[in-house]
């Protein structure tokens, strides 16, 4: 065994308690400890996808319980890659903080390490249940920050947002007591080996509970016409708040792929095949649809951050839907970059709303405000990379998603729903044109037209703390634009990692033998 | 039996469905616990359901109940008693924040009123 697999989530763990009940009011070591253990984080996400690099699964058997009884942890390159992607985004987030936002209401630091810990949690787990678990603790994690610093409208939007998330654990439950009561398992490799196995009247059985489980993760994925939470949520949420919930999402997306790569193809011959009919690709069409109307149609920055999120989520679920290895790279090399956009951009708007007092983010002619020329500047590179422009790694993302969509054009092999290529070409680019305008509307109402009551200027608020944050988010989107070939190479490597489970489920089950062993 | 639990399973169920489209955040909240019941019972029953047996299996042979969805249950049990209570407290502060426990967002009227008073 493995310890250092178990590490992202106990470093969290431990950390959130101190800093809740030990530290509570001592904020240079509150906010030392917290950026401390993410910058741990981020070295411990990057030892273990140099780690992961080898192609090898590794489990993690807590209590030496191996097999499919015990609790397994597994990491394989994906999860080592979402680990250092959350730590990534983690670090920008906590540095972002210290400029303020962490005192606008108490705990912002022990729930960030605790959704931190969820987050962990939920990429590392190996079981359907604790999937559950680690869902649960950073939903509630969410719920805290959710509403941090209050506010009517923030209150009511949080209430919304538990309100579907609770529906969304109880939906979940309901498919894994179904999977557990055709299957009798719930360990994720146990169960793709089990369903291929599964008496033929039961087969509606289980089909209802990956429905139910498609569900559940469409909820958290924003798939349309799941989405309803994401808008009114986001733009509610604080800047810090709404750009950690950026990744939320992309747990929806990453237990679509895990869960799905798992039980298709010979693993599972046919349970789950419905999905890769590309069903999903409609869903992520559509997602995209709606989130480029609200780009264009915003009428405050943070909406328009908002549904930008959406629409990359729309982008995404077409790549994961596609359901091919090719695919399934270009939508790992997406799924970063729009993490860190999305969140990036979340945090430069937090900055624009604290400068412009009596104005926040509504789209709308206001007086010029301190350090506009900068802020202009890094919103500009910002929207860039949401839109998916050259030269930063969006427009290699939509590239490769393009490329991998031409590349099984109609005659391909397994071209799933994905066949009609050239109007998803059509829909990829004319959504980035309508966000293209939609950003250009809005960065120049804000940045360049002057409202005519010319307000005096304020106080400037810290500008350092918060450049370094965002910059730091930027600094790694300009880093995987560089090493797109070494990024590319290791997704490729990643996705034929995920389209040929057998290393995993061997992984998996073969420690039910040799449990704790080394 | 099977045919009572089912069918409790779903009057609660469709219970707390109907709540849970209500305008009301407490109606809702109710909705909420009803339906995290239904799940629970649900949970507890893909063990199969077996009287007078324990959840205990030291004799194969020997009948028993499967050990593993009471487990479950009892997690499910916890996080939905915590999560009403959460919801709760935060219903309770959007009332006393925003003066209504209505679950729609503030719309634009009201946002301008609320920062006019």
């Amino acid at each position: 065994m493995n310890h250092w697999l178990i590490l992202p989530i106990l470093l969290p763990a431990i950390v959130a308690p101190l800093l809740a009940l030990a530290l509570r009011h001592d904020l240079t070591m509150t906010r030392t400890f917290s950026v401390g253990s993410t910058v741990l984080l981020v070295l411990l996400g990057g030892y273990l996808t140099a780690m992961a690099s080898d192609g090898v699964t590794r489990t993690y058997a807590l209590g030496a319980w191996g097999g499919p009884v015990g609790i397994v942890l597994v990491l394989d390159r994906l999860a080592a890659v979402m680990l250092l992607l959350t730590a990534t985004l983690g670090l920008g987030i906590a540095i972002y903080s210290l400029s303020g936002c962490d005192k606008a209401g108490p705990h912002f630091h022990p729930l960030l390490q605790f959704q931190l810990m969820g987050l962990n949690g939920a990429f590392l787990t190996g079981d359907l249940f604790n999937l559950f678990v680690f869902f649960e603790i950073l939903l509630i994690a969410s719920y805290g920050l959710m509403v941090h610093g209050g506010g009517a409208a923030r209150v009511r939007a949080g209430l919304q947002y538990v309100m579907i998330n609770l529906v969304g654990s109880s939906i979940f439950l309901i498919g894994l007591g179904l999977i557990y009561g055709v299957t009798g398992t719930l360990n994720m490799a146990d169960f793709a080996a089990k369903a291929t196995q599964i008496a033929a009247a039961d087969s509606a059985l289980l089909q209802t509970g990956l429905a139910l489980l498609v569900a559940v993760f469409g909820i958290k994925a924003a798939v349309v016409p799941l989405h309803f939470w994401l808008p009114g949520t986001y733009a509610n949420a604080a800047g810090p708040v709404a750009a950690l919930f950026a990744i939320m999402t992309k747990v929806g997306a990453y237990a679509l792929i895990r869960v799905f790569t798992l039980c298709h193809g010979d693993a599972a011959g046919g349970a789950a095949d419905w999905f890769a009919s590309g069903w999903l690709v409609w869903g992520g069409v559509a997602t995209l649809i709606v989130g480029t109307i609200g780009i264009v149609g915003a009428r405050s920055l943070n909406q328009q951050a908002s549904f930008a999120g959406l629409a990359s989520m729309g982008t995404l679920l077409i790549a994961i839907g596609g359901f091919t290895p090719a695919l399934g790279s270009a939508a790992i090399y997406y799924l970063i970059h729009s993490t860190l956009a999305v969140a990036a951009l979340f945090l430069v708007i937090d900055m624009i709303i604290r400068r412009r007092t009596g104005f926040g983010d509504a789209l709308v002619a206001a007086p010029r405000f301190v350090h506009g020329g900068l802020i202009a500047a890094t919103f500009f590179v910002i929207a860039i990379a949401v839109i998916g422009l050259p030269p930063l790694s969006g427009f290699i993302g939509k590239l490769l998603i393009l490329s991998a969509i031409a590349g099984q054009a109609p005659g391909a092999e397994g071209g799933g729903g994905v066949a009609g290529w050239p109007w998803l070409w059509g829909v990829i680019l004319v959504t980035s044109l309508l966000a293209l305008i939609g950003f250009a509307f809005s960065g120049t109402l804000v940045f360049w037209r002057r409202g005519s009551d010319g307000a005096a200027e304020t106080a400037a608020p810290p500008i350092v703390v918060p450049m370094v944050a965002v910059g730091w988010l930027l600094a790694c989107m300009v880093l995987m634009t560089l090493l797109a070939g070494p990024a590319t190479d290791y997704f490729d490597q990643t996705a034929g990692q995920l389209f040929r489970p057998q290393g995993y489920l061997e992984a998996t089950l073969g420690e039910a033998g040799g449990g704790g062993g080394s | 039996m099977e045919w009572l639990v089912a069918a409790a399973i779903a009057a609660l169920t469709a219970s707390g469905v109907y709540l849970i489209l209500a305008q009301r955040t407490y109606t809702v909240v109710i909705g909420l616990g009803l339906l995290t019941y239904a799940t629970n019972l649900f949970l507890f029953a893909t063990g199969r359901l077996a009287v007078n047996a324990p959840p205990i299996v030291g004799d194969p042979q020997a009948p028993h109940t499967d050990p593993i969805p009471q487990a479950l249950v009892l997690t499910a049990i916890v996080i939905s008693f915590g999560m009403t209570a959460l919801t709760l407290v935060m219903a309770v502060r959007g009332y006393f924040e925003s003066g209504g426990d209505d679950v729609d967002l503030l719309g634009p009227e009201e946002e301008v009123a609320k920062e006019r008073r």
